[in-house]
């Protein structure tokens, strides 16, 4: 339906194990999965990477393409980026020490913590929001690339409140290569930098850098994948080297709430889960929330510890990072004079006009229309026996040249209904569809 | 050109999840590509249309013609009716009931603010027999 190759996603369909249900189509919040012929496609132009997919399909048939640690022994130098939501995976590890120096000893030649750059994105955006009082109101945070995605295809007209400054992954990815080629001498390409990572949408985010600038990371490894190893590494702990440099604030970029704290304003919120982020999202752009400076928002329910990717329950996650938090300093990093500069982002977002009918309002009349009429024929079940999430996603389909009516069970039920076929028809189809005489 | 018509029957019953019609029509305006201005002024207009139709009216009907030129959304109810059309007009000036604007509505911006994101806004209202209120905004 639409160029793969132009919009690279790290949520993905394994053909083998799709069983051809309905429930990834029903999940997932920008109808951008349809089932053909037994199998899910997944529409590229629409798909965000959010792992809602990942996290309802019964059969395991959606995944996340991302590397396995083999990967780091391709580069002379290697560097992990641990995301904050690591800190809370692993139970009874309340010094963060502990969990950098065992993540050390799985191949790494050092650690930069995420949440150290998250403290100065923190800082960062205190900046930006007070010299900037001219631009309009909320703010949406850059951090969640799922989000990010989202606002460029479902509400263009929000990409230029969306925060211009870099994430925290990739403002520590550019850190630490800075400091390993200064620790080593090695040059910067022969230095890997990976990220440890909750969900896809980081891993998308990474191969396929939205602002076409490129990603400072050079691969992603799941903290599901790495879980059982970093578990047995914690018990094999010898000298320890205090490697850990991030406080309070960056830490608790880990789940929801952390981020808008961050900015010391009262006029900041935290969203979490996808649903709450468009409803909000549609709020901004009724112009509904006229005091509030800043948002923060999650695709996940409890931020990104309740990323796909992650091995532990967020409730519990959240309750460790509570606790590993609590006596460490506010902040340990800042950004420094002159520093600024560098986190800002080169260029916003691109929309990405996925949900349009048309490229001109003559044509989209014309399709809207016909959708308007399809749609009254339909039964406004979203019974998704057509492959489609709903009745309406069905009639956009077949506007857009996609599909024809015939995808729906009760067309065919109805147009057979005057023909000898017709009690044949009723006795086939499933009971939901059947139809009773009178 | 055939304009694109929608109609919503609005029910009077629940004030805060009133805004289904204007949602909708928010939708619609995105997907035909409409400049995202245009998009917001016909969905704040008409939301605040919608919730005065629910708070004061019990509901009604609300009906939107999409032109490539212009957006024009009609409401129509059979409410109370507005005694003084002038008077209405002022901000800050409402005669919503004390429950209503306890969960922050009713704060009498409602009309100031359909005439303020709409281009032209037309209101007929007749004591004990009901509003039609005609809001247009033009596609610039």
């Amino acid at each position: 339906m639409a160029s793969e190759e132009r919009y690279y996603h790290s949520v993905r369909l394994d053909k083998e194990k799709c069983a051809g249900c309905i429930h990834c189509i029903q999940r997932c919040p920008t109808q951008a999965i349809r089932v053909r012929n037994g199998k899910a496609i997944i529409l590229a132009e629409r798909c965000i990477d959010c792992g809602e997919c990942i996290r309802v399909c019964p059969h395991k048939a959606k995944y996340a393409e991302r590397d396995t640690i083999d990967i780091i022994r391709k580069f002379k130098y290697k560097v992990a980026l641990p995301a904050p939501s690591l800190y809370g995976q692993i139970s009874r590890v309340r010094d963060v020490n502990l969990l950098l120096n065992a993540l050390r000893g799985l191949g790494f030649d050092d650690v930069f913590e995420v949440a150290a750059a998250a403290e100065r994105i923190s800082d960062a955006t205190k900046k930006f929001l007070k010299e900037n009082k001219d631009i309009p109101r909320p703010l949406i945070s850059s951090a969640c690339p799922a989000i990010v995605r989202l606002i460029t295809v479902c509400y263009p007209n929000l990409i230029d409140r969306i925060l211009p400054l870099h994430s925290p992954m990739e403002e520590a990815g550019r850190l630490a290569r800075i400091r390993a080629v200064e620790k080593t001498g090695l040059t910067p390409q022969e230095i890997g930098i990976f990220f440890i990572t909750p969900c896809p949408a980081k891993i998308t985010a990474i191969r396929h850098s939205q602002e076409n600038e490129k990603s400072n990371i050079d691969g992603a490894v799941a903290i599901n994948d790495i879980y059982p190893a970093l578990v047995s590494q914690l018990g094999k702990l010898g000298e320890q080297e205090d490697v850990q440099h991030a406080g309070r604030i960056g830490i608790s970029w880990g789940m929801t709430g952390g981020e808008a704290a961050g900015t010391f304003s009262e006029d900041s919120m935290a969203v979490d889960g996808i649903e709450n982020c468009m409803n909000l999202l549609g709020e901004i752009e009724d112009e509904k929330l006229p005091r509030v400076d800043f948002v923060e928002l999650n695709a996940c329910m409890g931020g990104c510890v309740g990323g796909v990717l992650t091995a532990e329950n967020p409730f519990i996650a959240k309750a460790r990072l509570n606790h590993i938090r609590k006596y460490l300093p506010n902040a340990m990093n800042r950004v420094g004079d002159g520093e600024f500069d560098a986190i800002v982002t080169e260029k916003q977002p691109e929309e990405i006009p996925a949900l349009r009918l048309a490229d001109n309002l003559q044509d989209a009349m014309e399709k809207m229309n016909r959708l308007n009429e399809l749609l009254d024929t339909f039964p406004r079940l979203d019974c998704g026996t057509c492959g489609a999430p709903s009745c309406r996603a069905l009639a956009e389909d077949i506007v857009r040249g996609y599909t024809t009516e015939q995808d729906c069970i009760f067309r065919i039920r109805d147009e057979l209904a005057g023909s000898a076929l017709k009690n044949a028809v009723n006795d086939i189809i499933p009971p939901p569809f059947r139809k009773k005489e009178q | 050109m055939d304009p694109v018509r929608l109609h919503y029957d609005i029910s009077g019953s629940d004030f805060t999840t009133a805004g289904e019609a204007s949602g909708k029509i928010k939708k619609t305006l995105k997907s035909l590509g409409f400049s995202p201005a245009v998009v917001r002024n016909v969905t704040i207009a008409v939301y605040e249309a919608e919730i005065n139709m629910v708070i004061h009216a019990g509901g009604g009907a609300i009906d939107a013609d999409i032109f490539p030129d212009r957006i024009e959304v009609v409401l129509k109810d059979e409410g109370p009716g507005i005694q003084d059309i002038d008077l209405a007009m002022q901000e800050g000036w409402s005669t919503a009931p004390e429950n209503v604007r306890q969960l922050g509505f009713g704060a009498g911006m409602g009309l100031p603010n359909i005439k303020k994101y709409s281009d032209d806004l037309q209101i007929e209202s007749e004591v004990g027999r009901g509003t039609t209120i005609r809001i247009t905004v033009q596609n610039k």
